[in-house]
């Protein structure tokens, strides 16, 4: 009864986002509670990873209402009116949120440790030592302590997406988004990193997750969203949504995945 | 029949062809080796000297005028790279902008100074105070705070620097755009994410990275500029190659002083390939899983096999 009362920590109303004539999203409503885990499923091209973006404004939705624990999204609240937010301000919100990619889209020119340390130092203006012990107690957590001074490079894919994480979780987010985290990987390195976004899960963080991994929803999510041409279909507990699903399209779906 | 294949002996490709080629290339080198050091010239007057005058290479090869030009083109290639490397950034940072005003001013700057030629470019500079004789800070059509004289400011050595770094602005900023360019979209959006604002992202993130695709280039402009720079000895510029001009004009031995500078483009530039590589080899961190060998710790190993075969490396 009381969650009726706590900011939801995402918060979607009718956004939409078009590219020229193109719907990209066509009015998502959806709500994320602090410590939630929602799980975005559906079909390549359906809007998911838009979705994602728009969260943390690297793309700007056409229309609607979306808020980030109680802030909206690109604007700041000044009397009746809204203001766009400058570009540091955008920043400032951006840190607040974590982001994990597909390709993992670590810097190359760094190692692990100092993938992991930049943002701190770079955004926040954190002390670099303190920061880096920080940074090696995060890649001892997802299991990579003795990869600290690797390259990417000389790295799996599970251990460049487990930095990754690592990389997002030295910001001290409020918020996590994972888009398509294992579907890069080759089949054997998929666990190690659900492994440790299970951990996150069970420690509390907020999580968005676009994945295809319907043991991991199960098992982790509070919610799943079945999305479909920058819709959402079908939404509930992973129980309803996966074991039992009301729509044609949602079964259709999970017949092919799996 | 796979152990019968096993135990005959392979005989292995011969190739005729290198053989002949090899000849060839020795018998020229033996003919180049000997017109260079030991062969001579009879005049028109009777008289015999050396083909290539060697004594009056080395008469003039470290003397002061030569050795103050050599001075001059060092300074000369390394004053208009760094303002074309700035130039050249900046261009480039522009050309990307999203604003077409300043894609346009970067475009029309790109345009012609890569549309004209370096030569004319440094007459131009040279020639400037004809028209524009003063140069004035103040508010545009309005009240002037100083003002600067062409004449006396822009000296050949000034329009020197000036002509070959806008030159070479233009150039370097298509150099690296192409940088910019070849860094992938997720490494922008990776740093975003992170809060990293776009001049730090450019800074500590896409220029980085764009380097690897910059350094090579970049070293050939180098080298290339080091020559460009005997340009300006067409507006008066003491450089190498005027040296040589001022000292052949008054002994007429034009070959020999050609040479003389020859052997200093080809020491200098020497040097610049070494530091090239290694510069290339410093900024492909990370892009590989494991460094080379520089060749300097291939012969190392080399040597230190040699003295302990069979032990390790
Ligand atoms: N920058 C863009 N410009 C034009 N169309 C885009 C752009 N980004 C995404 N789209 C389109 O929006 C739709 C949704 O894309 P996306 O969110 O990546 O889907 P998903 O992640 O669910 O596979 C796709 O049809 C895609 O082609
Ligand atoms: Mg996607």
């Amino acid at each position: 009864m009381s969650r009726s009362f706590t900011v939801p920590m995402v918060l979607a109303r009718n956004v939409r986002k078009s590219y020229g004539a193109f719907e990209a999203l066509r009015g998502i409503d959806l709500e994320v509670g602090p410590g939630q885990v929602m799980c975005l499923i559906g079909p390549s091209g359906s809007g998911k990873s838009t979705f994602l973006r728009c969260i943390n404004h690297l793309e700007k939705i056409s229309a609607g209402l979306l808020a980030v624990d109680g802030d909206l999204v690109g604007y700041r609240r000044g009397g009746d009116r809204l203001y766009e937010l400058r570009d540091r301000e955008v920043c400032a919100k951006r840190a607040e949120i974590g982001m994990v990619f597909q390709r993992f889209n670590l810097f190359p020119h760094m190692t692990a440790v100092q993938n992991v340390c930049l943002g701190p130092v770079t955004v926040k203006g954190d002390d670099k030592a303190a920061v880096r012990e920080r940074a090696i107690a995060l890649l001892d957590r997802v299991g990579l302590s003795d990869k600290v001074d690797s390259y990417p490079t000389q790295l799996s894919g599970g251990q460049q997406q487990r930095v990754a994480i690592a990389r997002a979780l030295a910001m001290q987010p409020k918020l996590m988004l994972f888009d398509e985290p294992t579907s890069a990987l080759d089949p054997e390195l998929v666990g190690d990193v659900l492994d440790v976004m299970k951990g996150l899960a069970n420690d509390g963080m907020t999580m968005v997750v676009v994945t295809h991994e319907m043991g991991f929803a199960r098992e982790v999510a509070d919610s799943v969203v079945f999305m479909d041409a920058g819709a959402v279909v079908e939404s509930g507990t992973p129980e309803q949504v996966l074991g039992n699903p009301q729509h044609e399209r949602t079964k259709a779906f999970l017949a092919k995945v799996l | 029949m796979n152990d019968e294949r096993a135990a005959l002996p392979t005989v292995p490709v011969r190739h005729p062809g290198r053989w002949v080629g090899a000849l060839v290339v020795l018998v020229l080198a033996v003919m180049a080796g000997h017109s260079l050091f030991f062969s001579d010239v009879t005049t028109a007057t009777g008289l015999h000297r050396e083909r290539f005058e060697w004594s009056v290479i080395n008469e003039y090869f470290t003397s002061d005028i030569i050795l103050r030009g050599l001075v001059v083109t060092l300074q000369l290639t390394v004053l208009a790279m760094v303002l074309g490397v700035v130039l050249g950034i900046v261009m480039a940072v522009l050309r990307l902008s999203p604003n077409p005003l300043m894609s346009g001013a970067s475009w029309l700057y790109i345009w012609f100074f890569r549309g004209t030629p370096v030569y004319v470019q440094l007459l131009f500079w040279y020639s400037i105070s004809y028209v524009f004789p003063t140069l004035s800070l103040g508010i545009p059509f309005g009240p002037e705070f100083f003002t600067v004289n062409m004449n006396t400011a822009v000296t050949p050595y000034v329009a020197a620097v000036v002509g070959l770094g806008l030159n070479e602005g233009a150039y370097m900023a298509e150099i690296v755009r192409a940088g910019i360019l070849s860094v992938d979209e997720g490494q922008t959006e990776a740093a975003q994410a992170l809060g990293m604002s776009r001049l730090q992202t450019m800074r500590r993130i896409v220029l980085p990275q764009a380097m690897r695709v910059i350094a090579p280039p970049t070293g050939n402009e180098v080298i290339s500029m080091l020559k460009t720079t005997s340009l300006a000895a067409a507006i008066t510029v003491g450089e190498l190659t005027n040296g040589a001009k001022i000292i052949y004009s008054r002994t007429y031995e034009v070959i020999p002083l050609l040479m003389v500078a020859s052997f200093w483009y080809l020491i200098v530039s020497s040097v610049l390939t070494v530091g090239q590589y290694y510069v290339e080899r410093y900024f492909a961190k990370g892009a590989l899983r494991e460094m080379p060998p520089t060749p300097a710790q291939k012969l190392r190993a080399k040597f230190v096999g040699l003295r302990n075969p069979g032990g390790v490396r």
